[in-house]
């Protein structure tokens, strides 16, 4: 048997515990630091569902974790095929970690397909438990096995399991009243009793959870938790899992606080619920449905009882429409979309410039261009946030660092947009949106004021002494124009997309002035109080790995791994893409290199160097997978040897 | 179901939320003071007149009505209303007048539009805006070509118009904005002319009482681009052999001394115009904008010969009620209180399984 103990370069990711032998009764049980699994079927197998419940067993334990969802845009995809492999990764750790993992240390393989799309990614020696029922010849011809990979020796350098799960499963469940496919549906759940078992799981919360997910059907409630506990029962008994590991609670990696696990998604709707709050004014979501940002409709949806309003378009355009009228009312508005869904809005964006109204476009970013790939992640938006409209139409940028970060990345939108009345881009991705890790819940005295003051009567006198209302008469300090929703008497005002006169509002074709307003709108946009960027650099490197959005746990993770081999570099990471931090210039220019890694060709590192006219250095990725640490770290290597 | 009067109806359950004007107003409150633009002798004078006009009537909190537009040359209309206003962009309209008015039950909120930016560019927020009855007032002015891009054919255009963009005549067929709003479920569709003040101020009044969604085709006049086009059903003499009025309740007859009169053919089950004779009277259909099923609204709509207008209704072709977009999702965040309390943030966040890390 093959143990895992952690590389020296994965031991650069945190404290490591050494491996140690516990004798358990019969079965041996050793000490582990970190484990990365990665759980692989079909898409109808229910694999999502087994990652979600092992994630949750793994966060109530107390470790550190970080996920990796990967599924097929197809609902169903052909049964047994290599596009319809459905695989959910997870990394768990007795220390704080940043990432899913490069390389699972165990995979489930719930069919050939399964197998043979991620073998590939296992390192030798690393633990495979088959579902050997489902290694039938036609499924093995199916994926082009020629001969039974079980059989023939190419698996000879790993430590397989061969265990014929839906047959376990359809024995455990004989009592039942279940037809034969009805019981076969429970082996995740026998794959998770036996997974649960190898790594000390507690299993209390996912029969809680079974229970409650089918409580309207206790039969099939009763049989998943039978399932669920023959394979732990399965594990425990058989000859063939001589050893099971401990990962021990990661008490060093948390500050001390109350913890859930949560997803980048699940985060963002709970900021921007939080944003509602902090703001005092009521959610307006205005959206239409699109892979990966949906979950967002469908969780903000469940909150009508916080005063929420959420809208189901009839397309991308009335739901971003529908949003800017709800933000003309007084509402917090926001739109949630992907990349094809921002191509749509983009007038309706500078018609939001225009007017200068606050509002939120949540863009979920995925593969493009075009449909590209929808459930996979990407980073190739920044620039059509940054310019994807007519004119000069300047907008906020900005973008979380992990799942739990998408919390406080939707409060910092909502404050950018409600203190300069302009609609603000908040780019997250696939990665962020689906993984998750676990996340210290913030006491609500933590969050930030957001309340804002509708205007409420005159704000200029005309020359002859009149007092009237100026739509947009700027506050000195922020340039912002006034809020005056409709329902406050004696503000009644027309705004609309034609160029207006700088004070009054009114409509104006004047040269001079259009100029004004142009420079006036860009001068509001750049004059945004940003933080400054913090850099991370114990040991004056010379050069500086730049980063922004999900990046930022394989950037760290790799620059932990350097570090740890002796090497000095520096990194920063970006929330505010628009404007940059006012020290951005001046870190730049500190450093011999700069790199900047993405996932796209180049959008950041071309920014940088238009303004900055620093030779920043691109390290690319667009293969619709975030980066790994490893690669990554080779890659900064070279950067910084070079 | 179905109501019987048409008079007020509806009055105090449409506008039930929005407040009240404290002062009495005139027609001059709701001018602003900006100078109106449109060419001289266009259609939108008399529209833009007849709204002012009507709106002391309704005797509503000018603070609480807003005036929502797209593109196009009867877009203008909101900067001209001494209300809250906002000129938005092409199409987009409805979707804009969606979010507003479904956050802000307090408003009474109209859209104004064009054939060109309603029925083309926007044609897809008109019929869900449709669908849903969303409790907006959608003024479409149809002048069956696009002004303010200098004359091309537009949706409502017919068949081999010349214009500049079809110099040997439009192949489009034209889209019925009455047909295509019963299509889209619309609980309210009338249609009016533009220069019969008083019959399109009893139009607005109709819609303004409508709970839900209500289109109004105002025929306009573009004496730029497509001079005379309803002229037909402008001239006194023309317009008597012309023009269908409907009324609730009435036998639909029409043209000199109401010779004519609208029957079905038992035979194909269609609408068709008779020559009222005793033995027919009793078979002349009584117009029922009520009515549960769209069928004769629908039939009604097809009248018309659509090159030269002949046979055109005027008047509601239907009004009926049905649940209002904004007030069910109103209702449902006060049920979503009811079931599980008001929102507390807290424990939302707190949700789902936790564990805690101790110093």
């Amino acid at each position: 048997m093959t143990s895992q103990v952690s590389s020296p370069a994965e031991q650069a990711d945190g404290a490591v515990v050494g491996e140690q032998r516990k004798p358990a009764g019969r079965k041996d049980v050793r000490r582990l630091d970190r484990v990365i699994i990665r759980f692989a079927g079909d898409s109808g197998d229910g694999m999502q569902l087994t990652g979600d419940r092992f994630t949750s067993e793994t966060a109530a334990f107390g470790n550190d974790l970080s996920t990796l969802p990967n599924f097929p845009a197809e609902i169903r995809a052909p049964a047994g095929t290599l596009p319809g492999v459905s695989s959910f990764q997870l990394h768990f750790a007795d220390h704080d970690i940043l990432t899913p993992g490069d390389a699972p240390n165990v995979l489930v393989a719930m069919n050939p397909a399964a197998l043979k799309a991620n073998i590939n990614d296992l390192p030798r020696g690393a633990e495979i438990i088959v579902n050997t029922d489902e290694f039938t010849k036609r499924a093995m011809q199916k994926v082009g096995y020629a001969a039974s990979p079980l059989e023939d020796g190419s698996l000879d350098g790993y430590n397989v399991h061969p265990v014929p799960l839906t047959t376990l499963t359809v024995e455990a469940l004989k009592e039942f009243e279940l037809t034969r496919k009805e019981a076969e549906r429970s082996k995740n759940m026998f794959a998770l009793g036996l997974l649960s078992w190898m790594y000390h799981r507690p299993t209390e919360g996912t029969e809680t959870f079974l229970r409650s997910k089918f409580a309207k059907k206790p039969d099939i409630a009763a049989a998943n938790i039978a399932a669920f506990r023959a394979g732990w029962n399965f594990g425990e008994t058989t000859e063939d899992f001589a050893v099971s590991y401990e990962v021990a609670p990661a008490t060093q990696a948390f500050p001390v606080g109350t913890y859930r696990n949560i997803s980048g998604n699940l985060a963002l709707a709970y900021g921007l619920v939080a944003a509602s709050r902090q703001a005092d004014l009521p959610l307006f979501l205005g959206s239409y449905p699109i892979t990966p940002a949906s979950d967002i409709l469908h969780e903000l949806s469940k909150h009508k009882n916080f005063g929420v309003r959420t809208f189901q378009a009839e397309d991308e355009i009335a739901g971003i429409g529908a949003a800017l009228g709800a933000a003309f009312g007084g509402s917090l508005a926001v739109t949630t979309t992907s990349g094809p869904g921002v191509a749509l809005k983009s007038e309706t964006i500078g018609l939001a410039v225009s007017l200068e109204l606050p509002l939120l476009i949540v863009d979920i970013q995925r593969g493009g261009p075009s449909t590209g790939l929808p459930t996979k992640t990407e980073q190739a938006d920044l620039l059509q946030a940054m310019y994807g409209r007519n004119g000069e139409a300047p907008v906020p940028v900005i973008a979380p660092r992990t799942p739990a970060d998408c919390f406080e990345a939707a409060l910092e939108a909502a404050r950018i947009a409600l203190t300069y009345r302009t609609p603000v881009f908040l780019l997250s991705d696939g990665y962020m949106a689906n993984g998750s890790e676990p996340w210290r819940i913030p006491e609500l005295d933590e969050l930030p004021d957001l309340r804002v003051q509708f205007a409420q009567g005159p704000n200029h006198t005309l020359d002859d002494g009149t007092e009237v209302f100026w739509p947009y008469k700027r506050d000195q300090q922020t340039l912002a124009r006034p809020w005056a929703i409709p329902g406050t008497p004696g503000l009644e005002h027309r705004i609309g997309g034609i160029e207006k006169q700088d004070g009054t509002g009114n409509i104006s074709y004047d040269p001079a002035n259009h100029d004004l307003m142009v420079r006036t709108r860009q001068a509001k946009v750049d004059g945004i109080d940003v933080p400054d960027i913090e850099v991370d650099d114990p040991h004056g490197a010379r050069t500086l790995v730049l980063g922004w959005g999900s990046t930022y746990g394989p950037i760290t993770a790799a620059v932990r791994r350097l570090r740890a081999a002796g090497e000095s570099i520096a990194q920063a990471h970006l929330r505010h893409l628009n404007p940059f931090p006012g020290n951005l210039g001046t870190v730049l220019r500190r450093y011999d290199k700069v790199v900047v890694p993405e996932m796209n060709l180049g959008q950041l590192a071309t920014l940088i160097r238009a303004k900055y006219l620093v030779d920043a250095r691109s390290y690319n990725q667009v293969n619709g997978m975030p980066f790994k640490a490893e690669q990554l770290a080779t890659a900064l290597k070279e950067a910084i040897d070079g | 179901m179905a109501e019987t009067s048409t008079e007020g109806r509806g009055t105090i359950e449409a506008l039930s939320l929005v407040p009240k004007a404290v002062a009495r107003q005139s027609m001059k409150d709701f001018k602003s003071d900006q100078e109106v633009r449109w060419c001289p002798g266009c259609g939108d004078y008399a529209i833009l007149a007849a709204v002012q006009g009507f709106m002391p009537e309704l005797g509503l909190a000018k603070e609480n009505i807003v005036f929502v537009s797209g593109i196009g040359c009867s877009s203008r209309f909101p900067y001209y209303m001494n209300t809250y206003g906002m000129h938005s962009i092409h199409g987009r309209a409805p979707a804009i007048a969606t979010g507003l008015a479904s956050s802000r039950p307090d408003l009474s909120v109209w859209v104004v539009t064009g054939d060109g930016d309603a029925l083309s560019i926007g044609g897809n927020h008109l019929i869900h805006a449709l669908r849903r009855n969303v409790n907006l007032k959608i003024l479409l002015f149809n002048n069956r070509i696009y002004g303010l891009t200098k004359g091309q054919y537009s949706p409502t255009s017919e068949v081999g118009k010349i214009t500049k963009s079809t110099p040997m005549g439009s192949l489009d067929a034209p889209f019925n904005p009455v047909s295509l709003a019963i299509g889209a479920e619309a609980s309210f569709v009338a249609r009016t002319v533009d220069s019969d003040r008083k019959h399109l101020t009893e139009m607005l009044r109709q819609a303004a009482a409508h709970p839900g969604t209500a289109l109004l085709e105002i025929y306009q006049n573009c004496n730029i681009f497509n001079d005379g086009a309803f002229d037909v059903l402008k001239d006194r003499q023309s317009a008597e052999e012309a023009v269908i009025r409907l009324e609730h309740g009435q036998p639909i007859r029409f043209g000199p001394d109401n010779a004519r009169g609208v029957v079905r053919d038992a035979r194909t089950g269609d609408l068709e115009v008779v020559t009222v004779t005793p033995e027919n009277e009793a078979d002349v259909l009584v117009h029922d904008a009520h009515a549960a099923s769209p069928t004769n609204a629908f039939a009604l709509s097809r009248l018309a010969d659509p090159d030269t207008l002949q046979g055109t209704p005027i008047g509601v072709f239907r009004s009926v009620d049905r649940p209002v977009y904004d007030t069910q999702m109103a209702d449902q965040l006060d049920a979503a209180i009811e079931q599980n309390g008001k929102g507390d943030l807290a424990t939302l966040l707190a949700g789902g399984d936790t564990w805690t890390v101790v110093g």
